[in-house]
């Protein structure tokens, strides 16, 4: 897939930071939820304001990567642990924080938008997108009418 | 759809096609006379109401959404924001106001609660709070409750009239039985009778039936932010907008954003200026105004309205237009349970309870509410604000987090008194301007301090609530001063004295006989913080007094 905002290389970066705010384990994470093709439409549309952010940020996390593990040229090269000691230690920045929501967007929002490929987001927290849903919606409510039958509708008065 | 030409006068221009304007140029095209509704948004369809978190939810702040959007857009209309009157207000994205044919009742989540009788004359009931100007209203809930029948009526509400014991007098039953019970409310009935209180089905302003042509509801979960596709929200837009519209005298004139009310030399309106969508300045001649653009643009107009005759701004010789600001209050507790709920499903809300909705001296304080079992989240805004205070941010953990809590999670939320409080106001920005160059509203707000002790105390019932209901975990966010504005309440008072209030018992202004001020800017007490309900009685009762006074030519025209 190509991208509009992120040279190959900055993309695996972001997509290399996506995939450990929210890791693929048995259930796919952010890479399989195309997060950062999210990320990417997003700069060049509603969030183009924020390119600076991630010009920026992907400088400092060239720095941080160079000064951390001099042997490394990318972040996403470095091997999972060492990936995780980086990123606690700039969870703090500006810059993590809004990679962070973006992947939280290209997780849950509406897949037109690029993420959340094939629902995997919806999926993994239980969220089943309708037009129609019908009762009992949940464990208690469908408890509930089993017991109580009509309980719910029993007025203590005419009205 | 009937056109009227700007430059002859019709009978009535309604400005503002919300909650209160819908129903006065309903009931006033009913009643035979012409109507011109102005609205400053676009006029939707529910062809464009689509379930899309990103397009119609501010995620956090500062908002970052504003691509079509059903309320207003900071980026347009900015306003300003200061605690109080010795600070210098900051721009600060605070208040929140539906901006579309139906306003705020389109994407309301439809709580439709009527005040109770205390409302109305807790001044006396209760005697003066120190630092707020607490008064009784100049009607009372019997003057009130026909029109409260005809609201539910018209727009079709389900409830369960007598569920609650603190219910005030009905004369007919809710037109549709509740909706019903969610896994909330079944956690929330079960740990509210543990604790000896009365849970009932919550009365809301969506079909459980279907209702003059219009679908049931069929529970997709997207009412609170969003349009609802199937009609089965009784907003404005899909109940008394098309019964206004059918009767061939009421015109809806959308994008039309009105910047002053023009007066004559012996004081009366002659007509409303307006940019439409071209930003071209149209002049749209009437009889009278009826100003329903609520409880922020409503004296932010009265104020950019101001001429040699009114140097105060337009209907504020008692100074009181933007003062007593009473907005949106409440606290919260969540929980997270055994089983999966999927609150994502249906309504917001299914049960409410009313135990504490008056004040009571033994707390020490002035204030009372309700609280209401509910889950307030859609998936994206769960994950940024829906966890417990201690899952992790990011991780392995966090992915856990969401997986286990997204089904299982649902809040106690409470609904809050504000006191009013004089110097809580909105008021025109000296230096900052909107998109048409016109001064933004600044917005000066203190919660009163008995308002936070009143938000505590419903904070710890709602943990309680949490509790008793069996949740395997139980939080609650700090209470805090506002950070939004969003009810806007109590800004042209009404009341007997013009000396005190903006307008009198019928909602006419005491300073311009052929101007009426109805929405939530009339309110003199802020009730539980559930306003839609009793705005839309007003605007009935309102609206049955207008026609009366018009037709008895009390209500004289600058023509």
């Amino acid at each position: 897939m190509r991208f509009e905002f992120f040279s190959p290389e900055q993309a695996r970066e972001i997509e290399a930071i996506a995939a450990q705010i929210i890791p693929s384990d048995d259930s796919p994470g952010a890479r399989e939820a195309h997060a950062v093709h999210f990320i990417d439409r997003a700069l060049v549309t509603f969030e183009h304001d924020k390119q600076p952010s991630y010009t920026r940020g992907l400088e400092y996390l060239r720095r941080k990567t160079r000064e951390l593990f001099p042997e490394a040229q990318q972040f996403s090269a470095l091997g999972s642990g060492d990936q995780v000691r980086l990123l606690h230690l700039i969870e703090n920045t500006d810059f993590f924080e809004i990679v962070r929501i973006h992947t939280i967007m290209g997780f849950l929002s509406n897949p037109q938008y690029g993420g959340n490929s094939n629902q995997v987001g919806w999926k993994l927290i239980g969220f089943e997108e309708s037009h129609v849903h019908e009762p009992p919606f949940g464990y208690y409510d469908a408890e509930y009418e089993k017991t109580s039958g009509a309980a719910s509708t029993k007025g203590t008065k005419a009205w | 759809m009937v056109r009227f030409e700007t430059r002859t006068a019709v009978d009535f221009t309604v400005i503002g096609g919300g909650a209160a304007g819908s129903v006065i140029a309903k009931e006033l095209s009913t009643a035979g006379f012409q109507v011109v509704v102005l609205e400053q948004g676009p006029y939707l369809h529910e062809d464009s109401f689509h379930h899309d978190e990103l397009k119609f939810k501010d995620l956090y702040d500062p908002p970052f959404i504003g691509q079509e959007t059903l309320t207003n857009v900071h980026a347009l209309q900015p306003n300003t924001f200061r605690k109080d009157e010795t600070q210098k207000a900051e721009l600060v994205p605070m208040i929140i106001y539906g901006r579309c044919v139906g306003g705020g009742t389109v994407h309301f989540t439809a709580n439709y609660w009527r005040l109770h009788e205390i409302d109305f004359v807790e001044r006396t009931r209760w005697g003066p709070v120190p630092g707020a100007a607490l008064a009784d209203w100049p009607i009372t809930y019997a003057e009130l409750e026909p029109y409260y029948t005809k609201a539910e009526e018209d727009l079709g509400v389900s409830g369960q009239a007598g569920a609650s014991p603190f219910d005030p007098p009905r004369s007919k039953p809710y037109p549709l039985p509740p909706l019903p019970i969610k896994s909330s409310g079944v956690l929330f009935e079960r740990g509210a009778r543990k604790l000896g209180w009365h849970p009932f089905p919550a009365p809301m302003a969506i079909l459980s039936q279907p209702y003059h042509g219009r679908s049931k509801c069929q529970h997709c979960g997207y009412c609170e932010w969003f349009g609802c596709e199937w009609r089965a929200k009784s907003s404005a837009l899909a109940s008394v907008i098309p019964m206004a519209e059918s009767t061939g005298r009421c015109e809806i004139r959308p994008n039309s954003y009105v910047h002053r009310i023009s007066t004559d030399k012996r004081g009366l309106v002659t007509g409303v200026l307006y940019f439409d969508i071209q930003k071209r300045e149209q002049f749209q001649r009437t009889k009278a105004v009826v100003l329903c653009a609520n409880g922020a643009e409503t004296p932010r107009l009265l104020l950019l309205s101001e001429s040699e005759q009114f140097p105060q701004g337009l209907a504020n010789s008692s100074g009181m237009v933007g003062r007593h600001l009473m907005v949106d209050l409440s606290s919260l507790a969540l929980g997270t349970f055994e089983h999966p709920l999927n609150e994502y499903k249906s309504v917001q809300v299914s049960r409410v309870l009313h135990d504490f909705y008056d004040s009571d001296p033994k707390r020490g304080f002035f204030g009372g509410g309700g609280l209401d079992g509910r889950f307030d989240f859609y998936p994206m805004g769960f994950a940024l604000n829906g966890l417990p205070p201690d899952a992790p941010r990011w991780g392995a953990g966090f992915k856990q987090a969401l997986r286990e809590n997204f089904s299982r999670t649902m809040m106690v939320l409470s609904h809050t008194t504000a006191l009013p409080v004089p110097s809580n106001s909105i008021s025109l920005d000296p230096a900052v301007k909107d998109a048409w160059g016109l001064p933004a509203i600044r917005v000066t707000y203190r919660c009163h301090p008995d308002d936070l002790k009143t938000l505590n105390f419903f904070r710890d019932r709602a943990l309680e609530l949490v509790e008793a209901a069996g949740a395997v975990k139980k939080w609650a966010p700090p209470v805090g001063d506002v950070t939004n504005a969003v009810h806007l309440l109590g800004t042209c008072r009404m009341g007997n004295d013009p000396r005190e209030s903006v307008v009198d018992k019928y909602h006419r202004s005491h300073d311009v006989a052929n101007l009426f001020i109805v929405d939530g800017s009339s309110f003199v007490s802020s009730g539980r913080n559930q306003p839609t309900c009793t705005i839309q009685a007003l605007a009935y009762r309102a609206a049955d007094n207008i026609a009366r006074m018009a037709r008895q030519g009390v209500i004289p025209a600058s023509v």
